[in-house]
């Protein structure tokens, strides 16, 4: 059936959504490991070489003193990330194991991770950035590290597992009082 | 996803995209939100679209793209020498340094995506204004819709800011043309995505009947 308006083939629900949604869950949570212990960024400057993974250029951060940078660049590497791999593995148990707890709640939660999952990009625009503008022959010079884009592969993987989930599959199991609602 | 109950352009009924609830369409104050009561998703909401105004904005966002993308968002002295980066300097030198998947994604991300988007948008507008529907509108609406979440100028922008506190501690750090570029075009894409595409088929299909 399709949409007579816009074209589009009508589906009750989005197609294999939670089949889809756990195959790129899984894989992001497999290149997690990677992202986070793989260099993001290999730097070396007249005094000295070293290699940093997202950890550690946040730390490096803060110990300069940029600690309002470094609570950004924490939240939108490290916090953003594990709670979008939690929260959608969080919706996509309880809409199988058919909870009937929280709805307006879950369904807000992935409201926020569809809106936040984006800004998990900074640190690979951050690399890109200093790879291009630090090349000062033997004074210093910025090579980008393999964590790069094994974490960069995490950011498209998420967004891609909140794209897959239908929420509406939150809405699916009927409450108890209420006759069954026709199987989908 | 809108419900055609009639011959009316303007369809009648509205479901929430995140729970399935069906709502008669009322009226709204301008500038006013319609949301779901059961789970609180944003329904429709009621900001007329001025086609002017919005292909106004659209055209000023494609000149403004190009100055953010010629000229060097970062300028960094260190022990003598000058070097700056532009958006494409990155994505190259990632590139060149064995790193595809980051230079991918910067230029699909920073470049790509919000280059279509005003172009599309273009597309649409231009036709819509003079009275016409363009050909593949519903196949351009479609594209515009998908290719929101990839944009990221605005992820960019808060990218060059922490670039350059990075730096600052052994450099000097200076900004660039194109930074003033992407700030004002991260808020031209803010404005003009923030239209409700639904007022688009509206109006196109007030013009077709």
């Amino acid at each position: 059936m399709r949409c007579r308006r816009c074209g589009t083939s009508i589906h009750r629900r989005k197609p294999e959504s939670i089949a889809r949604t756990w195959a790129f869950l899984i894989a992001a949570a497999i290149l997690y490991l990677p992202a986070n212990l793989l260099p993001i960024m290999l730097t070396s400057t007249l005094l000295e070489q070293r290699s940093d993974t997202i950890l550690s250029g946040v730390a490096a951060l803060w110990r300069d003193g940029a600690w309002d940078i470094a609570i950004i660049v924490f939240v939108a590497s490290v916090v953003v990330p594990i709670l979008k791999i939690g929260v959608i593995a969080l919706l996509l148990w309880s809409v199988q194991s058919g909870a009937r707890w929280r709805r307006s709640e879950r369904t807000r939660l992935y409201r926020i991770v569809e809106f936040v999952g984006h800004w998990s990009m900074l640190d690979v625009f951050v690399v890109a950035l200093l790879v291009g503008l630090v090349h000062f022959r033997s004074f210093a010079d910025v090579q980008p590290g393999p964590g790069a884009v094994a974490f960069a592969a995490v950011v498209v993987l998420t967004m891609l597992a909140s794209m897959s989930f239908d929420p509406r599959l939150i809405w699916d199991v009927p409450a108890k009082n209420l006759p069954p609602a026709p199987k989908s | 996803m809108a419900v055609q109950t009639g011959d009316d352009s303007k369809p009648e009924l509205v479901i929430c995209e995140h729970c399935d609830s069906v709502y008669q369409r009322s009226p709204l104050p301008a500038g006013a939100v319609a949301r779901c009561l059961q789970c609180g998703a944003e329904l429709y909401r009621n900001r007329r679209v001025d086609l002017d105004t919005m292909l106004a904005l659209t055209v000023t966002s494609m000149i403004v793209m190009a100055i953010a993308n010629a000229y060097p968002v970062v300028w960094m002295d260190l022990g003598g020498q000058s070097r700056s980066v532009t958006l494409w300097g990155a994505v190259l030198s990632s590139y060149d340094a064995g790193v595809g998947l980051v230079a991918v994604v910067s230029a699909a991300c920073i470049f790509l995506m919000p280059l279509l988007q005003i172009a599309v948008l273009i597309y649409v507008l231009v036709p819509l204004r003079a009275g016409r529907v363009p050909q593949y509108f519903a196949s351009a609406m479609h594209a515009l819709r998908r290719m929101q979440p990839w944009s990221m100028v605005e992820v960019f922008l808060l990218g060059i800011l922490v670039s350059a506190v990075k730096l600052a501690a052994d450099a000097a750090i200076s900004p660039g043309i194109g930074l003033w570029g992407f700030a004002l075009l991260t808020y031209l894409l803010t404005l003009i995505t923030s239209y409700d595409l639904h007022e688009l088929w509206d109006l196109a299909a007030e013009e077709q009947s």
